[in-house]
């Protein structure tokens, strides 16, 4: 907690003339750093400490359940999964359709943990996955910031991210997802990017495309890389900044980094082929132009230049037109663009909720709200621009990419809140920045201020001590105007003519700190208003942490006078699942509850969390949105034993089946247009009272949520919707009630098996049940079930 | 359901060994048994059996082995047979127990199988003694009807003999069956038999030979939840740096009568006594005192609803399961707690060190069909031996746990068909050399060293090739 304000404490140490001084900076940074790490590990911790070491929410349950295969069975089972016990009964090949990397990663820990005989449980190696994995980020943050603008932006920047709200609420212990190991990955990529930029090693290059092939390993989110950057050079190339430094850090990406992306198998053939990937190959052709156009400049003769330049021209024009226009057609003549469905919701925030309601049904696809973004990143909000104008102070290759960063994360966060995690680490990085330097300024001048009348040396010494950024920005700025024309001096050079330059340039910098500098009252106040805010910050991320992101969700609590209520239903009823049914039952739910099915109660489920079939999905939406026969006649024809519905009417809580229940109808109807949305709505309201509409209460899921509830307090009062229920008193024909759990939370329900035929009576019933399920209005039964 | 065949395997038995027992000449016969008293309590799901033989040595060469016989089907289900001696004069009458081991009596009628009491003082001629003898039976209360609904009942029927199976003559025997309740729907009469209250009373009979039998079946209430543990692993690992840490892993079943049909989960809380009456809603399980870091949880996490109480003598754990168990339904999870380890770790006076440990299972009124208890000894330790009061299956096993280099010794001892009863202490004897405590603090230290010495090393060597 205290670490930004040390970290600042130790800028100054740094980059003195004197070497032992140096290095007591570099030990002191660096345990500030271990410290951040420390920190950025146990503020994670808070689940573990106040509910228990477990999974928590879905995804991570699939995740769990996949390492959990993969330690079994080993790496090359694991590619070849085929899953039977979910997607019933087409299954899913999970190798094949799983971004690997987080598995991969936790196996890869377990086993080495394993081989050293210590002897953890994939499940505890799975938990603290994302801890660990934070701390990384942290310091992969150090080092980018670092490459940005020096040391000390770098530590304030780390110690920022270690505890930023948006990245605790996906990386807590126990929220084994993707973007636990994806947000390292992303800045990781970024900072090799950037310090290949900087020193235009192909090391580095190489390192960048291996970490890149990570983030494509481990998230879907790698796209925002592959945009990015090419956005980034494209950038450079338009303001004049293009080195050979750019060229090496951005080729070998896009070749060897398209190479290995194309390995992952989930992503195959989509790394040449979607046009997320566009992009960057246009870039690529762009990049190579320009080096060309530099080269040939280099050899020719200004006027033999312009004739050459006239002639490219107008045949490339003619060409490139050609080209455009058939890549054009080619794209167009996708319905998609060539987009993925996700993607296109970033660029179209209203196309999820016009066309694909099944990702518009999720929260986390939905925009943010002012208000969270005070939550999620709290005073970073306010220090961003200032971070920016930093950067703008100079901008160099590297701080123009934080810019570009920053801007383009604000778009995207503003269309998903779940891509607020990818805003939080260029706010963070910013603020780092901005933070940094007003400390720099404010001690530089109080400093100023105190040693005012002595002599001019000191003066020096405390200026180039106390800033650590501006020593090396202003060896760019005097650099500047020679290199404007022609390539900049690598990196290394550029170091040494530092050293040289720094001698005489110092002189005349002091005088212009002393214009800059402020009266000693006002930065004193300044500094303590700055040290509130990060106060601020550090009290409200703890909060955060502890309250706000901790909970697992698959166990809640609530606290009341008469002390602690744990309410452990969802466990309460898999564990009955996976005792007491068979092993080879299915079980029906709606998707949400499809991972913890499979994962906790090991049973054969329709439809999960991996929402790749939308007709599936149609299929029990429209199941639970019919009367009891005919979703009684679609759950037994995709061999359903059991259906479970979550509850929340007895005990108050709120994200239960009935009030996702429209979804369930939308994304039904969508498949199967005999379900329509208005015949659930009563003027427009959805409402399950005794206005509600004679669809809604007879509706499969009206039935199971309600099933003698009106026995628990003799009115059947729904503490979520605040209201009696419409119809009290109803007996289930085709379901029996199996299991229910202590809160009611969870219902399971069986399938009643098929009545016996009457030899005779056969044909007759057939035709009369037939007859009754094939209403007029519903139009066909054909289109109801495809699996019949 | 196959009673009809039972009882005629039953009368098939009896006739049988009438007429062996008549044509029979043999050693046993010089042993007679003046009175016997047998009291069954069928209360809970674990049949208890006190018998009380006066044995009088009629024959003319002292003996000091005494059998007891029981049916093959008896057998089975058999966890226990414990034989007790009165010594002394009328006030001062101490019991000792005696040494009780299964016997293959070569003729033995219809298979029926025997125990050997084997008494302390060779019993001469004319003379005679009181044994008591206990004797435990799981699984032998059979759900009638099989599957039962929410609001009904557990009925179970017991199945025994009227008459004593002993390989002796029996001047007079009484058997006392004492039910949970008094509903008790039929039992087989074999008269002088009467009921009063919760006890069946048949008897006294007089004078019958050897091998008598007369098949009863009663069939009353028994709502005492079923609990068995189908197979617990107890794990014991001693750490000399002071704990003792026990994993227990069970799987638990309701065997009485399977649930049927509909759980109601607003019948079962609104009127708890009527629904659900054999449900298995808590168990108790007595730990010792001085447990700490008590957890209890499954393959899915914690659960919660569980209540420690320690006093200095003992503590219980109150476990509930997630979910109520119905008859049929099945639950797993793990109870873990540590131990002082002074409590329960020794030396003897040649230097080695033994642990003294409870063999059973720690949950009350819970038969174990099958258990495994892991002794897991220090690394380092060596000459592992076990002194277990009953006979018991053993080997050894190598477990690698933290850093392990040449891993553990474990000590495996597997017993099936448990009761509490089997609770007592076993004892498992091992050399230990203090010094190997060190072997693993020692090898992070080295470790550490080693990498500092290779940072070390790699900051102060020039690997390039250029100069």
């Amino acid at each position: 907690m205290a670490a930004p304000e040390t970290s600042t404490a130790a800028v100054p140490t740094l980059y003195t003339n004197n070497t032992l001084r140096n290095a007591f900076g570099g030990v002191l940074s660096f345990f500030i750093l271990l410290l951040i790490g420390v920190m950025a590990f146990s503020i994670r911790l808070f689940s573990v400490i106040k509910y228990e070491s477990v999974i928590h929410e879905f995804d991570p349950y699939f995740n769990y359940r996949v390492t959990q295969f993969l330690a079994k069975n080993g790496i090359y089972e694991f590619w070849n999964w085929f899953d039977d016990r979910t997607w019933y009964p087409l299954g899913r090949v999970i190798g094949g359709t799983v971004y690997p990397g987080l598995t991969l990663t936790a196996g890869t820990i377990w086993w080495l943990l394993n081989s050293l005989n210590i002897p953890l449980s994939v499940e505890t190696v799975c938990v603290f996955t994302a801890p660990i994995f934070s701390a990384f980020a942290s310091w992969a943050t150090y080092l980018l910031t670092k490459e940005v603008k020096g040391t000390g932006a770098g530590l304030t920047a780390a110690a920022l991210l270690a505890m930023v709200p948006s990245y605790i609420s996906r990386s807590v212990a126990g929220s084994y997802d993707n973007e636990a190991v994806a947000i390292f990955a992303l800045i990781f990529t970024f900072y090799l990017y950037i310090k290949t930029l900087n020193t235009g090693s192909l090391f580095y290059a190489t390192l960048n495309s291996i970490s890149y092939f990570y983030m494509v390993c481990s998230w879907g989110g790698y796209t925002f890389i592959i945009n990015l950057i090419p956005m980034h050079v494209l950038l450079c190339i338009v303001t004049g900044r293009f080195s050979s430094r750019l060229y090496i850090a951005y080729a070998p990406l896009v070749v060897l980094g398209t190479l290995l992306a194309a390995l992952v198998p989930v992503v195959g053939f989509n790394a040449v082929m979607t046009s997320e990937h566009f992009a960057s190959f246009l870039v690529f052709i762009i990049i190579h132009v320009v080096a060309f156009v530099y080269y040939i400049k280099g050899i020719l003769s200004p006027k033999m230049f312009k004739v050459a330049v006239t002639l490219v021209v107008s045949v490339g024009l003619a060409v490139c037109c050609a080209v455009i226009a058939v890549l054009i057609a080619l794209v167009a003549s996708s319905p998609t663009k060539g987009w993925s469905g996700r993607s296109l919701s970033l660029l179209d925030p209203t196309y999820a909720s016009k066309y694909i309601p099944i990702i518009a049904s999720v929260s986390e696809h939905q925009p943010p709200t002012w208000p969270s973004y005070f939550m999620d990143i709290n005073v970073l909000a306010f220090l961003v621009p200032a971070g920016i104008i930093a950067c703008f102070l100079p901008l160099s290759d590297a701080s123009s990419f934080v810019v570009l960063y920053i801007a383009t994360s604000v778009y995207f966060s503003g269309v998903m809140v779940r891509l607020m995690l990818v805003l939080a680490p260029a706010a963070c990085i910013t603020s780092g920045i901005a933070l940094s330097q007003a400390f720099d300024v404010f001690t530089g001048s109080i400093k100023f201020q105190l040693s005012g009348a002595s002599s001019n040396t000191e003066v020096d010494a405390a200026e180039t001590s106390s800033s650590t950024a501006e020593s090396q920005t202003d060896a760019v700025k005097t650099e500047k105007p020679e290199e404007t024309a022609k390539n900049r001096p690598s990196r290394k050079s550029k170091k040494k003519e530092r050293e040289h330059g720094e001698k005489p340039s110092t002189k005349a910098k002091a005088e212009k700190k002393r214009l800059l500098a402020l009266p000693l009252e006002s930065s004193v106040i300044s500094l303590l208003l700055l040290v509130l805010l990060g106060a601020f910050y550090v009290v409200h991320c703890v909060w955060a942490a502890a309250e706000a992101y901790s909970a697992p969700s698959i166990v809640l609590t609530s606290r009341s006078h008469d002390g602690l209520h744990v309410f452990d239903d969802f466990r309460e009823a898999y564990a009955w699942l996976r005792h007491n049914t068979d092993v080879d039952d299915k079980v029906a739910s709606w998707w949400d509850y499809g991972y913890q099915t499979t994962a906790m109660a090991n049973r054969t489920v329709i439809v999960d969390n991996n929402t790749w079939n939308n007709t599936h999905i149609a299929t029990v939406g429209t199941a639970m949105s019919s009367p009891e026969r005919a979703a009684w006649e679609i759950f037994h024809s995709l061999d359903v034993k059991y259906v479970l519905v979550v509850f929340g009417g007895l005990v108050g809580y709120p994200s239960d089946d009935i009030n996702k229940f429209l979804w369930m109808v939308r994304i039904g109807g969508g498949v199967f247009p005999h379900i329509k949305e208005p015949d659930y709505l009563r003027d427009g309201q959805y409402r399950i009272d005794s206005q509600a509409t004679p669809t809604m209460l007879n509706c499969l899921m009206y039935k199971l949520s309600y099933y003698r509830f009106v026995e628990t307090d003799g009115k059947g009062f729904d503490r979520v919707r605040q209201t009696e229920i419409g119809k009290k008193y109803f007996k289930l024909t085709h379901f029996e009630e199996a299991f229910t759990t202590h809160h009611w939370m969870v219902r399971i329900y069986k399938l009643k098996p098929p009545k016996n035929r009457i030899r005779g009576k056969t044909k007759k019933s057939k035709s009369k049940t037939s007859s009754t399920t094939s209403s007029p209005k519903r139009g066909g039964t054909k289109k109801k079930n495809p699996w019949q | 359901m196959d009673a009809p065949i039972r009882a005629r395997e039953a009368l098939g038995f009896i006739l049988f060994s009438l007429l062996f027992s008549i044509c029979r000449s043999s050693s046993l016969n010089h042993l007679l048994i003046s009175n016997a008293e047998r009291r069954i309590d069928l209360s809970s799901h674990i049949v208890k059996v006190y018998l009380t033989l006066k044995v009088e040595n009629a024959g003319s060469t002292p003996t000091s082995e005494v059998f007891l016989s029981f049916p093959p089907t008896q057998v089975d289900h058999l966890a226990t047979v414990e034989a007790l001696v009165t010594k002394g004069k009328r006030k001062k009458t101490t019991l000792v127990r005696l040494d009780v081991k299964p016997t293959e009596l070569p003729d033995a009628p219809n298979d029926a199988k025997y125990f050997t009491i084997y008494l302390a003082n060779p019993l001469k001629s004319g003379e005679s003694t009181t044994l008591e003898v206990l004797y435990l039976l799981t699984h032998s209360q059979e759900p009638f009807p099989a599957e039962i609904a929410q609001s009904e009942s557990q009925l179970v029927y017991y199945r025994d003999s009227a008459l004593i199976l002993s390989p002796y003559h029996i001047k007079q025997q009484t058997t006392f069956i004492k039910t949970p309740s008094t509903k008790v729907e039929s039992f087989t009469r074999v008269e002088p038999s009467n009921r009063a209250g919760t006890e069946i009373k048949y008897g006294p009979y007089e004078d019958h030979p050897p091998y008598s039998f007369s098949p009863i079946l009663i069939h009353f209430e028994n709502n005492s939840p079923f609990a068995v543990v189908e197979e617990l692993v107890r794990e014991v690992e001693i750490s000399h740096w002071g704990n003792l840490q026990v994993t227990e892993q069970y799987t638990l079943v309701h065997a009485g009568a399977r649930h049927k049909g509909v759980f109601s989960r607003v019948d079962f809380q609104s009127r708890p006594t009527l629904n659900g009456a054999s449900s298995l809603r808590y168990l108790l399980a007595r730990l010792p005192p001085r447990v700490h870091s008590v957890y209890y949880r499954d393959e899915i996490g914690n659960i919660s609803s569980s209540h420690l109480r320690t006093d200095s003598r003992k503590s219980e754990l109150e476990i509930e399961p997630r979910y109520p168990l119905f008859g049929g339904w099945k639950a797993t999870f793990v109870i873990g707690y540590g131990l002082p380890l002074q409590d329960f770790l020794f030396e003897t006076s040649d230097d080695r060190r033994y642990l003294n440990f409870t063999f059973g299972c720690p949950l009350l009124e819970t038969v174990v069909d099958k258990l495994t208890v892991k002794v897991v000894l220090p690394e380092g330790s060596k000459d592992p031996s076990a002194v277990v009061p009953f006979p018991v299956e053993q080997h050894l096993e190598t477990k690698y746990s933290y850093l392990d280099v040449v891993g553990r010794t474990v000590v495996v001892m597997e017993k099936k068909n448990l009761v509490p009863t089997h609770n007592s202490h076993f004892q498992v004897y091992y050399t230990f050399k203090p010094i190997f405590m060190l072997a693993e603090p020692l090898m992070l230290a080295s470790a550490f060293f080693l990498f500092f010495v290779a940072c070390v090393a790699y900051l102060h060597i020039d690997l390039s090739i250029r100069k």
